[in-house]
């Protein structure tokens, strides 16, 4: 695909950087869901996105081929971010991120602490612990949160390296169901702030972009759109969109029409 | 005793002893490379598969990275 839309500038951008790593794509995409692995490798190559997430889960031991992820995804390609989706208390999660370590690609860990299964809305009690503990062991956590201002002070207390607040829970696609919550995380953290679940479709991504945030992690937006590499496209344009225009700083909202035209010169 | 009933998995399965995490590996057809070996909860280092007996009893996970968000 050729592009004529132009990066941020970089006279007023600054590159993403997390844990003493820079990034230069501000998508962040997930590998789940997808119809197949073809689909998945495209849509992610589209999407020109740098991390990528994955899970870790047990081998399984009766397939005669039992393939992981990175059959079809090359690990020197992206940066692999291994979340601990699936846990349901700090114990488990802290559990889940040193089996991901020990893979050996990097100390980074997309902490998910569950507490409920019906919207998977994060324990923020548990992520805490959880984030503590990663932290003094060394890990660089990034911690998927709710759109609460004060846990995601909490979580950079304790040493989180990016907060991830949802726009709405995960897989639900309804976009940024809070953008003043999002907005105000953002304006009172140092870390990175990256949205992470709930962006539908390209509007979403960049509306979300458009709060100031530093990025979006999506897996579901690509994953069950009809056609997931277009999808990946138009997030890509969605993110960069989004971006370039909180740089550029809206206009003001009027409650009033003002012509673009001059009023004076008008033929009699 | 010639043979050793572990859990792998979560799924009880007999292997010949005596027997290392490696040998597990190999018996299972899994690559080292691809694989994280946790024993009794406690996590195998690569380098120590091949020292690291397995002994009646055992609880081995073995996990790998899968698609996810």
């Amino acid at each position: 695909m050729t592009t004529t839309l132009q990066q941020p500038d970089t006279a007023t951008d600054h590159p993403l950087a997390i844990g003493g790593r820079t990034f230069r794509s501000r998508l962040m995409v997930g590998t789940g869901k997808y119809r197949s692995n073809t689909d998945m490798a495209r849509a992610i190559e589209a999407s020109g996105a740098e991390i990528v997430t994955v899970a870790v889960r047990r081998v399984d031991l009766d397939r005669t081929k039992s393939e992981g992820i990175l059959y079809h995804l090359n690990p020197s390609h992206y940066f692999l971010l291994a979340n601990t989706a699936g846990c349901y208390s700090a114990a488990d999660a802290v559990r889940y991120a040193r089996l991901a370590r020990e893979a050996g690609f990097n100390d980074f860990i997309k902490l998910e602490v569950i507490g409920d299964r019906e919207t998977l809305l994060p324990d923020t009690q548990g992520l805490l612990t959880a984030t503590r503990e990663l932290v003094q062991d060394g890990f660089v956590v990034l911690a998927y949160t709710n759109d609460d201002l004060i846990t995601a002070l909490r979580l950079e207390e304790a040493g989180a390296a990016a907060v991830m607040p949802l726009a709405s829970p995960i897989g639900s696609g309804l976009g940024l169901l809070n953008p003043y919550g999002v907005r105000s995380i953002k304006s009172r953290l140092s870390v990175p702030v990256i949205v992470d679940a709930g962006v539908g479709t390209a509007s979403d991504a960049c509306l979300t972009m458009e709060q100031g945030v530093d990025g979006i992690l999506m897996n579901t937006a690509l994953a069950e759109a009809r056609d997931p590499v277009a999808m990946a496209g138009a997030m890509r344009f969605a993110v960069e969109a989004g971006r370039l225009a909180y740089l550029a700083g809206r206009m003001p909202k009027r409650e009033i029409a003002v012509p673009s035209s001059p009023e004076r010169g008008m033929v009699e | 005793m010639r043979e050793l009933e572990i859990i792998v998995n979560g799924e009880p399965r007999r292997i010949p002893a005596p027997a290392t995490a490696a040998d597990l590996l190999t018996s299972l057809g899994l690559d080292p490379r691809t694989v994280v070996v946790e024993l009794n909860r406690v996590i195998v280092r690569r380098p120590a598969l091949s020292r690291t007996a397995l002994s009646q009893g055992d609880a081995v996970e073995l996990v790998h990275f899968v698609g996810g968000g």
